[in-house]
């Protein structure tokens, strides 16, 4: 399709091929059996859809699904800036060992993230011993869910703060220094609304990734229904019932449900914070 | 960096080492230990336990998947990867947004609903699944099931390394190679190919580890049958559910050191780019 390209005197060849390539695999492999939720939904009636979707255990997995995801986020956007700033302002030993380990969460396999943290925080496991004794059960909780879905969401705020503050102009902070301000008053005043965007964009990302994250989350969660159950999990119990109208339902739902709140998220409160920035 | 900074333009030392020693507990709870229970668990019965954890049948078998999985899907994705950012990056069209956000798209799927659209396309009760069925041809619970849900899964991890790459090099020394008189292929191969080598070695070891740790999407389509569809990762739930755990750590320590090999090479390159930038 080369009448899509505009004329600016490029020579290079083969915009065709790739591009032919890359819309085909693309299609075949993304979009063909993406697509195939929908015909699957349209084949139900109204009222078995509505069925499975208001189904209470359904409606409480996605509730913890969204809440879960909703804590790991607010925990890596406090977090995650911490640890962006203390590997961009300050020198300790390690520094880069310590700075190639927070890709950790990205490289590690979720299934062994998921069996890692279980014995890590289980009754007598490294850090569940110490914890059990004084009424915290994290292991086979809610509150387990969470330390998985911050585990697989790390990165994110690190990695989109930590060029950011890189590039901050130092002079800002000089003029706010030299007119009186206090360091903290710098901090909230100067700092802070120039990496706030990044560290929402960055905590949007861990959300999304938890949202669907599924290996780190089941061995910890203890899958309880109705109590510890997440939707992804809910969706795969459908898929071994052979319930494919049910699994895809709940599916459906669930992906619209994200992509509006990222939508949501993306263009309101990013726009806002950009606004007030600039 | 904190060098040069002049006092007044940061904190009091009490402030800087109480931040530091916050995250630096924070990382240490969060990413450090469990690090080191896999391989304390993993050995915990001795050496003996853990090298027969590994050489078990059922082992070698997942190994054997996991590694025949990767071969078929990292090259695919590769291909893929380098036609699509030549595509976005060297040409100028209509809907290049579109097409962009559209190869994110598996990033912000769940595995589990990723590996859910290949059971109702090729499951028993499937679209195509029935007719595929009567010509003996099995697509979920077998080899092209995980190899099609871990493709989907993998699929932006190369192309996400070479747009952005290919785009900050321009189009300079291809442009001067056609005008000498290289035909396209030539010009490919002997400029355009060794320019994003690095970036494209990155996508691919990415790509890799993905596509050997990918746990959720094939615990899907894979139907667990013990040492025929099972990967590592899947292998690792079924020996922690059966509480043998320590050769659950042995195999998942095998994915661990994958990861850090990762990290690794992660690491020399961006030692690489630094060392370009600052020369």
């Amino acid at each position: 399709m080369p009448s899509g390209v505009k004329s600016r005197g490029n020579i290079l060849p083969g915009f065709g091929l790739a591009m032919g390539f890359t819309l085909a695999y693309l299609g075949l492999i993304v979009l063909i059996p993406l697509s195939t939720i929908l015909l699957k939904t349209a084949s139900m009636t109204w009222g078995q859809f509505w069925d499975t979707v208001s189904d209470p255990r359904t409606l409480h997995a996605c509730r913890l699904s969204f809440l879960a995801s909703l804590a790991a986020a607010l925990i890596n956007a406090v977090f995650g800036l911490l640890v962006a700033w203390v590997l961009e302002r300050y020198d300790f030993p390690m520094k880069r060992f310590v700075d190639g380990l927070v890709d950790l969460p990205f490289a590690l396999p979720t299934a062994v993230a998921g069996i890692v943290l279980t014995t890590f925080y289980s009754g007598n496991g490294w850090v569940g011993r110490y914890l059990e004794p004084r009424g915290i059960k994290v292991a086979y909780t809610p509150l387990g869910i969470v330390v998985a879905l911050t585990f697989v969401g790390l990165p994110f705020v690190v990695r989109t703060v930590q060029p950011v503050l890189r590039d901050l102009d130092i002079q800002l902070e000089g003029a706010a220094a030299i007119l009186g301000a206090s360091r903290l008053q710098t901090f909230r005043r100067v700092v802070l609304p120039q990496i706030l965007p990044a560290t929402l964009t960055g905590s949007t990302l861990a959300f999304a990734r938890a949202l669907g994250e599924y290996g780190s989350v089941i061995f910890i969660a203890g899958n309880l229904p109705m109590r510890s159950e997440i939707t992804p999990l809910l969706i795969m119990i459908k898929l071994e019932q052979f319930d494919y109208a049910g699994a895809t339902a709940i599916a459906l739902v669930f992906l619209l449900a994200s992509f509006l709140l990222l939508f949501l998220i993306n263009h309101v409160v990013l726009r806002r914070t950009a606004a007030q920035a600039g | 960096m904190d060098a040069t900074r002049p006092r007044y333009l940061t904190e009091p030392a009490a402030v800087r080492w109480l931040l530091t020693f916050v995250a630096l507990a924070f990382l240490l709870l969060f990413l450090f230990l469990p690090l080191v229970v896999v391989f304390a668990e993993a050995f915990r019965n001795g050496i003996g336990a853990y090298a027969a954890a590994l050489a078990d049948p059922i082992a070698l078998s997942a190994i054997r998947l996991t590694l025949v999985t990767a071969a078929i899907v990292v090259p695919a994705n590769a291909v893929f990867g380098v036609a699509a950012s030549w595509a976005i990056a060297k040409f100028d069209f209509r809907g290049k947004n579109l097409l962009t956000t559209l190869i994110d798209l598996p990033f912000s799927v769940s595995p589990v609903i990723a590996g859910m659209v290949f059971v109702l396309l090729f499951g028993a009760h499937g679209l195509v699944g029935p007719y595929l069925l009567e010509r003996d041809i099995r697509v979920i619970f077998a080899l092209p099931g995980i190899v099609l849900a871990t493709t989907f899964v993998t699929f932006p991890l190369v192309a996400r390394e070479l747009i952005p790459l290919m785009q900050s090099q321009g189009n300079d020394e291809e442009e001067a190679a056609l005008t000498l008189g290289a035909n396209g292929w030539q010009t490919f191969f002997r400029i355009s190919l060794p320019k994003i080598k690095w970036g494209l070695l990155y996508g691919i070891v990415l790509c890799a580890a993905r596509s050997m740790g990918e746990f959720g999407a094939v615990s899907v389509v894979s139907g667990h049958v013990r040492g025929v569809t099972n990967t590592l990762p899947l292998h690792v739930e079924i020996l922690y559910n059966e509480y043998q755990f320590s050769a659950a750590f042995a195999v998942a320590s095998l994915l661990t050191l994958m990861a850090l090999l990762t990290l690794v090479v992660k690491g020399l390159m961006e030692w690489r780019s630094g060392r370009r930038a600052n020369a």
